[in-house]
């Protein structure tokens, strides 16, 4: 293999995985900024300096003022206030929960349907195949943005029914993924000897056919996110997703948009920069993941 | 090549049969058809006349029934907010919609193809790293975070161009386009600019591609030979070849382009079907919302059929026959 790996360590799969991503600065860079992220939005209700949603905190005076500026109390708005008077560096550590949670949340619900039915595709063959098939290439024949559009528009706003609409929307995706994987990896000499042992069928697709899928489904997936969390912050800043009691970060951009012409830029820009350089972090781990996960791409 | 063609429209013929079948149970199944088909402003007395003018007592397929045979007249019932039929609201907004796409998908074309045609060439260079990295940009920035961007360099610091709206207009064919007017074309280029970002770093992406690939090909090795000018080996001979999948991408990403439409119209308040849309799913405008649906649905299936006859014309080794 590669000669990153040095020789004395006994060389495992992971420990060849971990040598190859690192070789990527870049890539090493987006873990770390994702890791930093996600920290934050766990640990929101410890970090942030003010509880955004505790109205008791809140100063309607303290309304739109610059970054720096300081309220009454002596706390300093670093990033400013928007025209609640709430702490926009508080909103956006808290709304990266919500953008995160529904991001994450709809991309692994849709990984987990779609793979099963890819993989039941592939294994199955015949109608079901047919049938799930059709499915992906009709729904992946509209664009996202059109998918979620029509299910909002029957469903009405709220955060589980656009969790409902992304995992509808992305579950195509990795059931095409899954399927070409299965497909390939069902011909192998293990699941025919899987087949002698008679195993029942669910563990032969789910501790067999599974587990050799799944690198190209981590690639996918990787990217899923980045694009679920594209698409809520679009639909809410639309005023289709999150209700406003949950402001994510496209209803924090959404909530500035009326004051940028009046040049408060601090409103949208920085919580828009927050959803920025996650789904470039994320984009970023996954394209090299498809680099070191790809077998015909290795030297 | 009839056969196919029929073939093709008998498909695409149910394809939309099965998308308005999506759209009836969405809204009348799903959707509680009462609140959606009737004025929410309206009494118990009203509500009760208006179930059965709207034949919601009947059994469910005849109700279908009747839905698919308005939808044939043209008739996909009446806007609670504008009080007119739903369909023309759509087609009037329709015109201001495909002028932008247009403009954003020659935008893509006149940008993505000398940029990707200089990347393809020299890869290794530097403008050419900085073309590709910008590239990942265009994949990955949110739209309507880009328009914001655009309207706070542009239109409030520079202060260059125009945030919102369509500008000045002039009539063609007794309808408004404002890429005919000076105004207009200024209110029209950073929506257009917004959209095309995406089709941009794709066109780019694939000229690159194409021309790396190209460029190692036996063709090119003997059109040099022949003593061609880079040039002409370039523009006639590799050109020729990549085009076909830039044309196809194109032509399918048209539909994308009026999909993200949505999403700018938003920013820039464009008044075109997208901020129709937006607008009638906030205060549930829904006869508006399915003929919305229904006019895309039909809209896409006929840029499918479209790119599919384009992409057999402009490449002779694909023959109909063969693609059964």
């Amino acid at each position: 293999m590669s000669a990153t790996v040095l020789p004395r360590r006994e060389e495992t799969p992971f420990r060849r995985f971990v040598a190859e991503f690192s070789s990527n600065w870049l890539a090493v860079g987006g873990l770390v900024v994702v890791v930093i992220v996600a920290l934050l939005a766990v640990a929101a209700p410890w970090i942030a300096p003010q509880n955004p949603y505790d109205l008791a905190q809140l100063d309607i005076m303290d309304g739109r003022l610059a970054p720096g500026a300081k309220s009454a109390d002596g706390l300093t708005f670093w990033l400013g206030t928007d025209d609640q008077g709430r702490d926009m560096l508080s909103g956006i550590i808290y709304g990266l929960r919500i953008s995160l949670g529904v991001g994450v949340g709809s991309a692994l619900i849709a990984g987990v349907i779609g793979s099963a039915l890819g993989l039941a595709a592939a294994y199955f063959g015949g109608r079901i195949e047919t049938a799930i098939m059709r499915l992906v290439d009709l729904q992946l024949s509209f664009p996202a943005i059109l998918v979620a559009l029509m299910i909002l528009a029957v469903l009405g706003k709220g955060v589980l029914n656009v969790m409902l609409a992304i995992t509808l929307v992305e579950w195509a995706r990795y059931a095409r993924t899954a399927r070409g994987a299965a497909l390939v990896e069902r011909r192998r000499e293990y699941i025919e000897a899987a087949e002698c042992l008679a195993l029942p069928r669910w563990r032969l697709l789910f501790r067999h056919l599974l587990p050799n899928c799944m690198p190209p489904l981590i690639v996918i997936g990787t990217i899923q996110i980045a694009r679920a969390i594209t698409l809520e912050a679009t639909l809410s800043f639309l005023g289709l997703g999150v209700p406003i009691t949950e402001p994510s970060l496209g209803l924090l951009i959404a909530n500035g948009y009326q004051y940028m012409l009046s040049g408060k830029y601090w409103i949208s820009f920085y919580p828009g920069i927050a959803l920025l350089v996650t789904i470039v972090a994320i984009n970023l781990v996954g394209d090299h993941l498809r680099d070191v996960l790809n077998p015909r791409l290795k030297r | 090549m009839t056969s196919w063609l029929l073939r093709r429209l008998i498909q695409a013929l149910f394809v939309v049969l099965a998308m308005t079948v999506i759209v009836f149970i969405g809204v009348n199944v799903i959707g509680d058809p009462v609140e959606i088909l009737i004025s929410p402003q309206a009494d118990q007395a009203e509500r009760a006349r208006a179930v059965i003018a709207l034949g919601l007592d009947r059994p469910l397929w005849e109700q279908y029934a009747r839905f698919l045979w308005g939808a044939l007249h043209g008739d996909l019932g009446k806007s609670f907010v504008f009080n007119e039929p739903a369909l023309r609201l759509i087609l009037q907004r329709m015109p201001a919609t495909m002028e932008l796409a247009v403009t954003a998908v020659l935008l893509s074309i006149v940008l993505g193809i000398p940029l990707g045609l200089y990347a393809g060439l020299r890869p290794n260079g530097i403008p050419g790293r900085l073309i590709m990295a910008g590239s990942i940009f265009g994949f990955s920035l949110p739209t309507f975070w880009v328009g914001l961007m655009l309207i706070m360099v542009f239109a409030v610091q520079l202060g260059w161009l125009p945030s919102t709206g369509r500008g000045q207009t002039a009539m063609m064919f007794g309808v408004p386009w404002s890429f005919l007017t000076r105004d207009g074309l200024a209110h029209m280029l950073m929506p257009a600019t917004n959209l095309a970002l995406g089709n941009i770093a794709l066109v780019l992406r694939l000229t690159r591609a194409g021309v790396r690939e190209n460029m190692h090909m036996d063709y090119v090795k003997f059109a040099r030979a022949k003593g061609l000018t880079p040039a002409r080996v370039l523009f006639v001979h590799v050109m020729k070849n990549i085009l076909i999948p830039i044309v196809t991408v194109v032509g399918l990403e048209f539909g994308s382009i009026i999909a993200f439409a949505v999403v700018t119209e938003s920013v820039f308040a464009w008044p075109g079907m997208g901020k129709l849309i937006i607008d009638s799913i906030n205060v549930l405008d829904r006869p508006v919302i399915v003929a919305y649906l229904m006019m895309i649905v039909f809209l896409f299936i006929a840029i499918n059929l479209i790119v599919d006859l384009l992409y057999t014309v402009l490449d002779p080794r694909v023959r109909l026959e063969s693609r059964e």
